[in-house]
């Protein structure tokens, strides 16, 4: 479990170029020189945006990464949701200080519809 | 000396995502957002600090300074796609020598980080798309962080701002100064669209009042379980508040706008009313 890590490479991807195109031309290679876990290794490599949240990658770090594979906004947030459904909720970093159980729970916790009241 | 002191919006969606709003509100905040840029005009700015929450384009957590302001004679950005963002590539004017006069000034008091090189985010293009479109009036980037904890106390961003006030009084150039920010909105995670209005409202009836008391009374857990984190970044509006030291606020327009993830917002200090007032 290296959180650190799995955002310092999105971190540097997310602003260099040259990265970008390591990254497009091998996805392993570009994570070498990161220590990951091969869960992580996966998640950014397939990419996983819903496993990748529930690690606990800031959502401002993640967007951007959603972004450069051409994910639209609405699947990108479907996306955390389906990954909170199927993994848990975010194991760590700053969404993980309350407990994130997803969206239905926040709006809960604030007096508010859920998602499926809301539609 | 200050001449002006603002907050507003700077979600990536309000360009990015512009034509997934409702037209009426949507185009009701930008005219809010192109009076901002008259009334900065006409307060005769020479020159611009925008203090930002930005988004990890400069500042990692290998070595995240809490407060930083930009030295450069030039920034470029955005550092996003700029069709995702919905802003071409630019290069803004910055002015080295004033950030140097500025940043002197601002440590006699707070312990601040400098950067001669930084690159743009949506946190400072999208208000820098509003109200320097040409790009004509210099530049003075400032961070503070509010995205990866552990945060300065507010207390800490409300001295920063006094220090900031003092450093524009103590450059001849005119000052204008604009906060960018939450406030309540959960940006770029699942729950990103939901809005805390209620929480929002309270915030800017605080804000106008500018009261020290009742700004520095929020903690991040309780901010954090209420307005999500991107609230966090109300210090911004807290150390512009301190910066107007005592002036009365209007909020020109505020509204919730979900696919922009946030209750769009443009607010400025009648600094008449300022008790550091010439």
């Amino acid at each position: 479990m290296s959180l650190y890590y799995v955002q310092k490479f999105l971190f540097e991807l997310n602003r260099d170029p040259a990265m970008q195109e390591r990254y497009a031309h091998d996805r392993h290679a570009s994570l070498e020189s990161f220590d990951l876990t091969t869960e992580e290794v996966s998640a950014l490599t397939e990419p996983d945006i819903g496993l990748l949240f529930h690690l606990g990658v800031n959502g401002q770090i993640l967007m951007h990464f959603a972004a450069l594979h051409q994910i639209e906004w609405a699947d990108y947030l479907q996306q955390m949701r389906d990954g909170i459904a199927q993994h848990g909720p975010v194991r760590e970093g700053v969404y993980a200080t309350t407990g994130y159980e997803g969206t239905d729970a926040h709006a809960k916790a604030l007096g508010q519809n859920t998602t499926s009241e809301r539609k | 000396m200050l001449v002006y002191a603002g907050v507003c919006s700077h979600a990536p969606g309000i360009t990015g995502r512009a034509d997934q709003a409702d037209p009426e509100v949507r185009d009701a905040f930008y005219a809010a957002f192109h009076q901002m840029r008259d009334d900065i005009v006409a307060s005769g700015a020479e020159a611009i600090i925008v203090i930002a929450a930005e988004h990890f384009a400069n500042f990692f957590m290998n070595n995240m300074p809490s407060f930083a302001i930009g030295m450069a004679d030039f920034y470029d950005g955005p550092i996003e796609d700029p069709a995702w963002l919905g802003i071409d590539t630019f290069r803004a004017p910055g002015n080295r020598d004033l950030s140097h006069r500025l940043i002197t000034e601002v440590m006699q008091t707070v312990d601040v980080s400098y950067a001669e090189e930084w690159k743009f985010d949506h946190g400072i293009a999208v208000p820098l798309h509003f109200l320097t479109p040409d790009f004509d009036l210099p530049v003075i980037p400032v961070n503070i962080n509010c995205q990866g904890p552990p945060l300065a106390p507010l207390q800490r961003s409300w001295a920063f701002g006094e220090a900031l006030r003092r450093a524009c009084d103590s450059v001849p150039e005119k000052m204008a100064l604009v906060g960018t920010g939450g406030i309540s909105h959960w940006p770029a995670t699942p729950d990103s669209g939901k809005i805390n209005e209620e929480w929002d409202l309270d915030f800017l009836d605080r804000w106008c009042r500018n009261d020290k008391d009742a700004l520095l009374a929020y903690d991040d857990l309780t901010v954090y379980a209420d307005a999500g984190q991107g609230g966090f970044e109300i210090r911004t509006f807290l150390a512009v508040s301190a910066a107007a030291a005592g002036a009365n606020g209007t909020v020109h327009f505020t509204a919730p706008i979900p696919i922009f993830a946030v209750s769009c917002t443009i607010a400025s200090y009648d600094l008449e009313t300022s008790s550091l007032k010439d």
